[in-house]
């Protein structure tokens, strides 16, 4: 495991916060030094716009941001012209869905999705079968999160697989490889969409190696800045979708009676881009490469598999832990039940202990529906956490049981 | 420490007023969260231009179903005008606790619920 001390002196928050056990990087991770002081190197030093001027700021400031376009493309196996800056994984998701999805599916179209995605895996793509009279099937789950998926599903019909690779509440990690290569044998022109949300800050992820279409994740949750997100793209599909927002940056030529589109990637970045964050993802992925995405994992499978036996040794039946029992099979996310205590009331207790964790449906209502609870408490952890913070989640969860009787 | 979970919270919540289904009410709502899984449903009886006696059920969070309970005494006989008028500083005053933007949604579910009902009755 990683010596969580040592990896706290980055972060800054942990000075102004030196109590805070944060649980929930599930939502958005904390950011270390490097990637702040890269934002403030930016607004300091180049703060100019990119791909416009010819003065030596603006060389720097587009020289920075396509450097972080390579250093992503290199983190995840692809090219740089395949990999597209948006503002999140939502966007990411509803640009395929809009760019592509509205060209390819039609009525006679299937598009295939989880019952364990995040809403914004979910709703573009059950908008786009309502708008498009296409038929959306749902591949369900198992007692204990698991995918209960069966190449039968894929027909000549299924235009759209979209699927998480790790699930924001049951911790599932999908054996997406796998999957994508039983789509691909039983329709090879299926479109598989990967959302990458909480597998690329957290395992080694390659998309050569996957063989996806699409992958989108989130800057935020990966120690990077809010506001940029990646959607990565084979370079064909990026050329045959439509644009996504129009305007500037985007275009090559504009003519009263036509416009010429650039060529991919910058065809789908109209606009001025979140320059300083984009340049500052590129530290993020320089430390998490500096750790290593195996380590990062080992990290986070020894901790949720000492948490798992741990809550379980202390409150028993008492407590109902959603997702696979093995830690091999999960990521470091431990969506909860406590007793009969509502997850409100369980979060604000447990920050009155400084113990930051989420409570609700975590944006996966669908999810909540099957597992039959209207919310759950979520504990997740990243490279900051560690044992420690596990037993101060118990001693949190006693002082519960305490105030609430 | 345990601000928000006060003896006259807790006891709020552990020991409901006005708890239960109203038979004749002129007037319920339900109302939800469906963000926690917050649930109201109140009954009003009317008098006039006041409000004689509110009941309610439902299950939730320690701060909805307490504000729910409190609510159900503290309102009890007073102007229906007076109560739409009332407003989130209302509601923090008579809970005594501070509450975040997020957790106040609870507060103030119960509250919505009665204004609706007397809305819906007028
Ligand atoms: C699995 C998954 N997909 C998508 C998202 C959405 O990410 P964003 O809010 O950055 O668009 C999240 C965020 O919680 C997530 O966990």
């Amino acid at each position: 495991m990683f010596d969580s001390q040592k990896i706290k002196k980055d972060f800054p928050i942990f000075e102004k916060h030196p109590e805070l056990v944060y649980l929930d990087s599930t939502a958005t991770s904390l950011k270390p030094r490097q990637v702040i002081d890269k934002l403030v190197e930016y607004y300091t030093q180049y703060s100019a716009n990119v791909f416009r001027g010819i003065y030596k700021i603006s060389e720097k400031a587009t020289e920075e941001f396509e450097k972080t376009r390579e250093k992503i493309a290199q983190f995840i196996g692809a090219k740089p012209e395949e990999v597209i800056f948006v503002r999140n994984t939502t966007e990411a998701i509803n640009l395929v869905a809009y760019s592509l999805g509205r060209k390819i599916v039609d009525k006679s179209s299937e598009i295939v999705v989880s019952l364990m995605e995040h809403h914004s895996n979910f709703v573009p793509w059950q908008q786009l079968a309502f708008e498009n009279g296409a038929r959306l099937k749902i591949i369900n789950i198992d007692k204990q999160g698991r995918l209960l998926f069966s190449p039968e599903m894929i027909t000549r019909r299924t235009a759209i697989f979209a699927l998480t690779y790790v699930s924001n509440v049951l911790g599932t990690i999908n054996p997406v490889k796998k999957i994508i290569k039983q789509v691909k044998k039983a329709n090879p022109n299926t479109i598989v969409i990967i959302d990458g949300a909480q597998a690329v800050p957290h395992l080694k992820v390659d998309v050569k190696e996957l063989a996806c279409d699409f992958l989108a994740f989130s800057s935020h949750k990966m120690l990077g800045p809010t506001g940029v997100g990646v959607l990565w793209g084979k370079r064909e599909l990026l050329e045959q979708a439509f644009p996504f927002l129009y305007g500037g940056e985007m275009i090559r030529e504009v003519r009263l009676e036509e416009t010429v589109f650039k060529e991919p990637p910058y065809k789908f970045e109209a606009g001025t881009p979140a320059i300083g964050e984009v340049i500052a993802l590129a530290s993020a992925v320089e430390y998490l490469e500096k750790l290593g995405m195996e380590k990062v994992r080992e990290h986070e499978k020894e901790l949720i598999s000492y948490a798992l036996e741990r809550l379980k040794e202390e409150f028993g039946e008492k407590i109902t832990i959603f997702g696979p029992e093995e830690a091999e099979e999960r990521g470091g996310v431990l969506a909860f039940k406590f007793g009969s205590y509502h997850p409100h009331d369980i979060a604000q207790i447990l920050d009155s202990l400084n113990i930051a964790v989420r409570a609700g449906h975590h944006c996966a209502m669908p999810l909540h529906q099957a597992l039959k609870v209207e919310a759950t408490t979520r504990a997740s952890f990243y490279i900051y956490n560690d044992k420690e913070d596990v037993e101060k989640l118990i001693e949190g969860l006693r002082r519960v049981e305490k105030v609430l009787g | 420490m345990m601000d928000l979970y006060r003896e006259y919270i807790l006891n709020h919540y552990q020991n409901p007023r006005n708890f239960g289904k109203m038979e004749g009410a002129d007037s319920s709502v339900k109302l939800s969260n469906p963000l926690c899984g917050d649930e109201v449903k109140v009954y009003v009886k009317f008098e006039g231009e006041k409000v004689s006696k509110i009941n309610f059920e439902g299950k939730g969070c320690v701060i909805s179903q307490a504000s729910a309970s409190i609510l159900t005494e503290e309102l009890k006989g007073k102007k229906k005008e007076e109560i739409l008028s009332l407003d989130k500083n209302f509601m923090l005053k008579l809970l005594r606790i501070p509450l975040g933007p997020n957790r106040l949604k609870c507060a103030l579910l119960p509250l919505e619920a009665i204004q609706k009902a007397i809305k819906n009755g007028l």
